[in-house]
């Protein structure tokens, strides 16, 4: 299969997952920090509904290429259409108004707040009630804070948080900080939601819970995912299509096992006799 | 029987949400509130109400504003004393300026002056973070000093650099003898720290939490920046002011610049990390522990019966007072507030260890 047939008409993925439109496509991305070019003339796209695994050895640009996608990094050549406009250059939070949610590498939860209010503050693009408002905890403030509190509630049912709702994230394990994180970002009910290693530093039956969640949103909400991850064990048993980075040029595209079998893709991982 | 939760269902998310969800937490304030409003005006002596309770409302009020700054939003500020100087001269000449002009819009005109100070010397904080910030907002704290000293305007040209303040009144009601000033301050204190409470449980005071604690990803949920920053900063400042315009109307009644000087700043920065940074209940704890602890201590050996000559005690006060700062510190990193909480969560469980 070539290029051009993955970027014509929606289909059906081998895993039988529903896959629209083009929702994010990257064009000819450059990205450079003084000398240090981190991105190279890199062009992929993200479909609707799908989930799209970048990876690569460490420093490939994963990460930065994330950073790109929702605004902490600005590229100095290339264009991002985000479904269909060109994009113009963007701060995160207007990102996040667009429906970008992620998660970092290292977590970054709000440490000294409880897993309830990380999560509330998952949803303050949705609340509207001013300062005065929220000063009395009146009218509008508080009958938000309750219809939130509901969907926050929903969110750490769906994780399975229940029981540390009210502990300082500080306090919890790592793999619950990282599910913590994941139900922050769901909380903004993403439209594309971007998983920078979600399984890092996990024991098994840990990855085999944040699989089953990612799977999750993906088929109960739809969401379009976009995930860096290292085992490529989970990469290609979830991955409908992988895009694989080094040095910060793309050297790889495609179905799990086209990349599983592209020759460049093996060297950059194995190494090539010189 | 005693601090215990079992059997207090919360049916609602709207109950689950109180400042009080333990119904014995809300009997104890209910009790504390009795105590401030009916029983001590009918007790304290004019001592009490003037050298005691009255400073310390007031420094509490301001080291609750300097919390919400520093303690919730995780930007550290020196300028205080700047900002209460600000809402009290701002305060003094709407006073003389305006005929008829009642105190409590003086005083709230006084606290919007210093929220445009405190914004204004906010915007370096949108590119620079912790002491440096603290250096940057110095500059308020010289800049006020110098603008009060040398501009006559502020001052209405007093000769003498010293302004005061004469027959204060609400609503016709003279605020003239300790115990209505007394009143009028706890009041207020009251208003506002229910107003805190309210900001910091609220969307606003998540968003200035999680710059605190992590600003990228607060960012990349949707956070600006810019406006949890100098939201901070303006709430802040509006609560410092106001602590400003009563602390030089109703505590000093004459005063000049030197009485909100940088000295006034460290105290009140002091008060917060003792007390506990991001804490409503922190800030009065720390200004108890500041404001009362020398004077209880002071009272000691006459309360033992040791002979001691003043100086003496003068200086077992600030030697024990300095050993009790490190000792507490020591303890609880996090301050009076968060070894209260842990003590109240020992008290849930007591007494079983789990």
């Amino acid at each position: 299969m070539n290029m051009t047939d993955m970027n014509s008409a929606a289909a059906a993925t081998p895993s039988g997952r529903r896959q629209g439109e083009v929702i994010l496509d990257l064009q000819n991305i450059s990205l450079r920090f003084g000398g240090v070019k981190a991105l190279t003339d890199i062009s992929f796209n993200i479909r609707e509904h799908e989930i799209r695994s970048i990876i690569g050895p460490n420093g490939a640009g994963k990460s930065s290429m994330l950073n790109v996608i929702n605004g902490v990094y600005h590229p100095q050549e290339g264009r991002i259409l985000y479904r269909g406009e060109e994009r113009r250059r963007l701060e995160p939070y207007m990102a996040a108004r667009q429906g970008i949610a992620r998660t970092f590498q290292n977590i970054a939860l709000f440490k000294g707040m409880s897993v309830l209010d990380n999560i509330m503050t998952g949803r303050n693009l949705k609340m509207k009630s001013n300062i005065f408002q929220q000063a009395l905890y009146w009218g509008a403030a508080q009958q938000e804070e309750i219809a939130h509190r509901e969907k926050v509630e929903e969110v750490i049912d769906f994780l399975e948080i229940q029981n540390v709702r009210k502990t300082p994230v500080g306090q919890l394990p790592y793999g619950l900080q990282k599910r913590v994180e994941l139900g922050r970002a769901l909380a903004a009910e993403p439209s594309l939601l971007l998983l920078d290693e979600p399984m890092a530093g996990m024991n098994v039956e840990e990855k085999q819970d944040m699989c089953r969640f990612i799977l999750d949103v993906n088929d109960q909400f739809g969401t379009t995912i976009v995930l860096i991850e290292h085992d490529m064990g989970v990469v290609m048993d979830i991955s409908d299509r992988v895009v694989v980075l080094d040095y910060g040029k793309k050297i790889g595209d495609g179905a799990p096992d086209e990349v599983r079998n592209n020759e460049d893709v093996i060297s950059a991982y194995l190494g090539t006799s010189h | 029987m005693l601090y215990r939760e079992n059997g207090q269902f919360k049916t609602s998310y709207a109950a689950d949400q109180q400042i009080f969800p333990i119904f014995q937490e809300r009997w104890a304030m209910a009790l504390l509130l009795l105590v401030a409003f009916v029983v001590l005006p009918l007790v304290g002596s004019e001592y009490w109400f003037r050298a005691i309770l009255i400073p310390f409302l007031i420094l509490s009020l301001a080291a609750l504003g300097l919390n919400i700054l520093v303690g919730y939003c995780g930007q550290i500020s020196l300028g205080t004393g700047a900002f209460m100087a600000v809402g009290a001269y701002a305060a003094y000449n709407f006073m003389v300026r305006i005929d008829g002009m009642p105190l409590i819009v003086a005083m709230l005109l006084g606290g919007l002056s210093a929220t445009v100070i405190g914004v204004l010397f906010g915007i370096p904080s949108l590119r620079i973070k912790g002491l440096y910030l603290a250096v940057a907002t110095l500059a308020a704290q010289f800049f006020t000093d110098w603008a009060f000293l040398r501009i006559g305007w502020f001052t209405n040209n007093s000769s003498s650099g010293s302004v005061s303040m004469a027959r204060l009144d609400v609503f016709g009601l003279p605020i003239e003898s300790p115990v209505t000033k007394y009143l009028f301050v706890l009041t207020v204190v009251c208003v506002f720290a229910l107003m805190a409470k309210n900001l910091v449980r609220s969307a606003v005071g998540r968003q200035w939490m999680a710059i605190r604690d992590m600003d990228v990803a607060a960012a990349v949920i949707g956070i600006r920046p810019m406006y949890a920053k100098l939201s901070a900063f303006a709430v802040s400042s509006f609560i410092v002011g106001v602590a400003g315009v009563l602390w030089a109307f109703i505590h000093l009644g004459a005063w000049e610049p030197a009485a909100f000087s940088i000295d006034r700043s460290f105290q009140l920065l002091f008060m917060v990390i003792i007390g506990g940074l991001g804490s409503i209940s922190g800030a009065f704890l720390g200004a108890a522990f500041i404001v009362l602890l020398p004077l209880a201590l002071d009272q000691v050996p006459h309360l033992l019966g040791i002979p001691l000559s003043t100086a003496t005690i003068t200086h077992l006060v600030h030697m024990i007072f300095g050993a009790l700062i490190v000792f507490f510190l020591i303890v609880e990193p996090h301050g009076l507030a968060k070894l209260w909480s842990v003590g109240k969560q020992k008290l849930r469980l007591w007494p079983f260890p789990h």
